[in-house]
């Protein structure tokens, strides 16, 4: 009976699947090898960010479509990752993002492993959207981490180095600052990375773009 | 609950209001008052030097008056406004009252018998001198709960409130069970008044039955949106019904702490909040077993930094707790998870207000007024183009005509009314076919508006609907927080196109992105404000189309209100040519007479800030603004090319 209770069958894409109770559709659909798109969304983190608007799902008798980061799975429940509606929302969320990032993927470290190309597939989106004017901010590049470099142009304020780098550093090195079209990664005090950092590269390992990458142009899957 | 065997509080309440009636007989007895109207729109007009002159008057001469402070009756048109009491005659209200006016008032009325009929606004009771407010046409249509006491009571003195009633629906749900109070509530209908419209019943039953024993009522007064001041009004001018709400709340959902979330650009709000919790406190209204029950309730105030978004629960709560006022997904909802991640109600502080009217007279009585599905009073916060701004207290239902003509008594200079903005950065511009609109919570989203704060802005012929809806976009944008990528980029983006049509640059291609994109933002975005961003937009979209497509076909500005899409020109058969205000009043000397000495402007260096129009004397009244700007009649670039430098220079 109780390991009943913990498991939950459902219906993702027509293809039954199970997942543990509480468990969000995101990491449901992820473990049953079908991919959402997904930027912010962070497996130990107690509450989802929810915060890049990528992982629209339609689930049967819902008006509208739901972030799958943030909504649990439940017995029964009918889910569709390839709804036009979610994939629309999806599509404009990227869209956006790319209207306001540096693209420059033949000189950026993360060509090839970077997770906004590999989203632009499954959405079946160009990198440089028409759609959009393109707002860039024209940020200072960091490069005083004698390891990595960060470009916040093509940060897409996921906030996965933040949450890394919580958990290695008690304060935090990384935080958000600023407000609105302003908002960007930083450290206390607008200070260069470097300062307090214990190199330990767990940020640019998280990070899906690239703006945190590699001085040695070591790939990110390669970091230790 | 019995009748016959009053309980505790019951026989402890009747004791406080015994001494609260005595102190304040002593007060005010016989005795001549003052009242003079405070609040932060008083204030600004200079009540506080009215009050200063009385002050000084009674004290020069002993005349024995007593001289209070009260807050805002609504009318701030009339600001600042002076009641005086005499012993046995009507009360007798003055607008536009100034210390000369002040001193006369004491010298002929208080001294004298001549109410001075020229500054009296109007008396309170019907009498055979002077206009009542019972004759006003708006008074058909008011209907205050909330208001009532609002400019009446003196709001530093607990004595004033509770002789006016206050308190005695706290006495009188502590003699009933939470559960009935919830009930009540809930049976009256009463939705939150913040925006969303919640049942606040509903709302405090999903608190009460969430498991745990820690759990906190949060008053929401950061009233963030600008062009709304009601809930500042209320707490400048009676914040004791606030808080008597939210004690009644805490009983009914079981907490023992709340918090006050206001603003700390409200100062005043903020001491007299202070003042009123500390007076609360001492009566034992607030604290450990409030009037010898078992029910202990503490109040404290939390100043916020006054970011938009941290009206936001979820922010707001985040904010409390000390960090970021970001909001985050819901659910949970406060409700559940909330304060602390304990079972948390947040209700916005006219919300918190009806509360014990509900208590006192019945949950039928409330649900007895306004429409069925939005029972109650509607509070609406009258500005713009508008006779009488000030606050409004009327029936939901109560149609968008109603209160404009006959309440706020219609458009000022005779121009035509051309829109309503209801509900702020989060609402939607209304157009003339939806007058008759009756309003409440649901009519107004069907028209795409929402109640919202309850600022309602008057629009006329002189404003352009494209630049409102970039002015409230600009708002939002600087606003969102930037958590999440539709409000943070989506708002953004919609600036930019929204800017462009200001500039007469946009694409009409741009109409149908623009409309999308906000269709989108309204969908996607997080929270609340990112949700209900577009609404200036979609609204404006709706019912003023074409609008948009003069500003992006034509370059035409049909309000004139567009800089980049009008000329100032002045009228060669309207410019008397011995005048030459205009001239000197152009601070970029871009006028200058022509050979004849009719004045001429240089488009070149017209930077359109329009004080020549001011400048041009109204008997000759020659500058006028076109649009496009080619409209400006060819001849006059013929013109400019005869006027030579040293002229200029010669005339100044
Ligand atoms: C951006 C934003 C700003 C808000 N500002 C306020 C505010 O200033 N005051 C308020 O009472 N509610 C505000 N709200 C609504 C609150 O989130 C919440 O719904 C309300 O306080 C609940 O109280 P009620 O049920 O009494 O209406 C705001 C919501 C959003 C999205
Ligand atoms: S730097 Fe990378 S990981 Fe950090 S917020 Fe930006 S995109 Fe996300
Ligand atoms: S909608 Fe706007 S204010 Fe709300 S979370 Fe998103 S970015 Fe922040
Ligand atoms: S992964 Fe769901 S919003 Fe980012």
């Amino acid at each position: 009976m109780t390991k009943d209770k913990e498991t939950v069958m459902l219906t993702m894409n027509g293809q039954t699947i199970t997942a543990k109770s509480g468990t969000k559709l995101l990491w449901a659909a992820l473990d049953n090898g079908i991919y959402i798109p997904n930027l912010c969304a962070m497996r130990d983190k107690p509450e989802p960010e929810a915060a890049c608007r990528l992982c629209w799902v339609e689930i049967e008798g819902r008006q509208s479509p739901i972030t799958a980061c943030t909504e649990p799975v439940a017995a029964g429940m009918v889910v569709n990752t390839t709804g036009e509606k979610a994939l629309k929302l999806a599509r404009t969320g990227f869209e956006l993002l790319m209207a306001s990032h540096a693209l420059d993927c033949a000189r950026c470290s993360a060509n090839g492993s970077c997770e906004l190309q590999k989203i632009a597939k499954v959405l079946k989106c160009s990198l440089k959207p028409k759609r959009f004017r393109q707002l860039l901010r024209g940020l200072p590049v960091d490069e005083s981490n004698p390891l990595f470099t960060y470009d916040p142009n093509k940060c897409v304020l996921c906030g996965r180095c933040v949450w890394v780098c919580r958990k290695h550093v008690k304060s935090g090195v990384l935080g958000f600052a600023h407000r609105g079209f302003e908002r960007r990664i930083t450290t206390f005090g607008d200070e260069p990375i470097g300062k307090d950092c214990l190199n330990c590269s767990a940020c640019v390992k998280a990070c899906p773009t690239g703006a945190l990458t590699m001085k040695d142009g070591k790939k990110k899957t390669d970091i230790a | 609950m019995n009748p016959d065997k009053p309980t505790a509080a019951a026989a402890a309440f009747k004791e406080l209001k015994e001494r609260a009636g005595a102190q304040l007989t002593q007060l005010t007895h016989d005795k001549t008052v003052i009242m003079v109207g405070t609040a932060t729109c008083g204030c600004a007009a200079g009540a506080l030097e009215v009050l200063q002159t009385f002050k000084d008057e009674v004290k020069k001469r002993n005349l024995g008056c007593a001289v209070i402070e009260v807050g805002c009756m609504g009318h701030c048109y009339a600001e600042p406004m002076v009641i005086i009491r005499k012993p046995n005659s009507p009360g007798v209200c003055y607008a536009h009252v100034n210390p000369v006016i002040a001193e006369r008032l004491v010298n002929e009325y208080i001294l004298g018998e001549n109410p001075c009929p020229e500054f009296v606004l109007a008396a309170f009771e019907p009498n055979d001198i002077l206009p009542s407010f019972q004759d006003f046409p708006r008074s058909r249509y008011e209907q205050k709960i909330i208001l009532q006491n609002c400019g009446h009571i003196e709001p530093t003195k607990i004595e004033h409130y509770i002789v006016a009633g206050g308190y005695i629906a706290l006495a009188k749900a502590l003699e009933a069970s939470p559960e009935n109070i919830i009930e009540e509530v809930e049976k009256s209908g009463l939705r939150g008044r913040g925006g969303a419209g919640f049942s606040t019943g509903q709302k405090w039953r999903l608190c009460r039955q969430s498991p745990g024993n820690t759990k906190y009522v949060i008053c929401n007064a950061d009233e963030g949106d600008p062009g709304a001041f009601i809930d500042r009004a209320l707490l400048e001018s009676d914040p004791h019904s606030v808080i008597e709400g939210m004690i009644i709340a805490a009983y009914a959902i079981g907490a023992r702490t709340g918090y006050i979330y206001v603003r700390a650009e409200y100062p005043l709000a903020v001491e007299r909040l202070e003042i009123a919790l500390k007076q609360a406190k001492k009566l034992n209204l607030t604290g450990a077993h409030i009037l010898g029950s078992d029910f202990c309730f503490n109040i404290h105030l939390f100043k916020g930094s006054g970011a938009f978004v941290c009206g936001e629960e979820t922010a707001l709560i985040a904010s409390l707790e000390g960090h970021a006022g970001m909001p985050h997904h819901r659910p949970p909802y406060p409700t559940t998870h909330g304060l602390h991640g304990k079972p948390t109600i947040v209700n916005n502080v006219k919300t918190l207000a009806y509360v014990r009217h509900i208590i006192n007279n019945g949950a039928d009585w409330f649900a007895g007024i306004g429409t069925k599905k939005s029972p109650g009073t509607a509070v609406f916060a009258l500005a713009g183009k508008i006779v009488n701004t000030g606050l409004v207290e009327v029936p939901m239902g109560t149609t968008l005509r109603q209160i404009i003509y006959d309440v706020g008594s219609g458009i000022p200079g005779g121009k035509q009314f051309k829109a309503v903005q209801i509900g702020g950065p989060s609402g939607g511009c209304l157009p003339e076919s939806a007058l008759d609109l009756p309003v409440d919570f649901n009519s107004l989203k069907e028209a795409g508006a929402i109640m919202g704060s309850g600022g309602m802005v008057v629009l006329d012929e002189d404003d352009c609907m494209v630049e409102m809806a970039r002015y409230f976009l600009e708002f939002t944008q600087r606003e969102s927080c930037g958590k999440c990528t539709f409000c943070r980029l989506g708002t953004k983006q919609m600036l930019e196109i929204l800017t462009e049509f200001t500039f007469g640059k946009g694409r009409i291609e741009d109409l149908d992105n623009l409309e999308r994109l906000a269709e989108e933002v309204k969908a996607g975005s997080l929270c609340a404000l990112g949700r209900t961003a577009p609404n200036p937009i979609l609204t404006t979209l709706r019912y003023f189309r074409q609008e948009y497509e003069d500003h992006i076909r034509l370059g035409k500005c049909p309000a004139l209100m567009c800089q980049h899409l009008i000329a100032y020109y002045i009228l060669p058969d309207k410019c008397e040519r011995s005048c030459d205000a205009c001239i000197g009043s152009c601070t970029v000397e871009a006028i200058s007479p022509n050979k004849k000495r009719i004045k001429v402007i240089d488009q070149t260096q017209c930077v359109k800030c329009g004080t020549c129009l001011k400048a041009c004397p109204p008997q000759y009244n020659a500058i006028v603004k076109l649009t496009p700007p080619s409209e400006v009649p060819n001849d006059n670039s013929k013109l400019k090319n005869q006027i030579s430098k040293p002229q200029i220079k010669s005339k100044n």
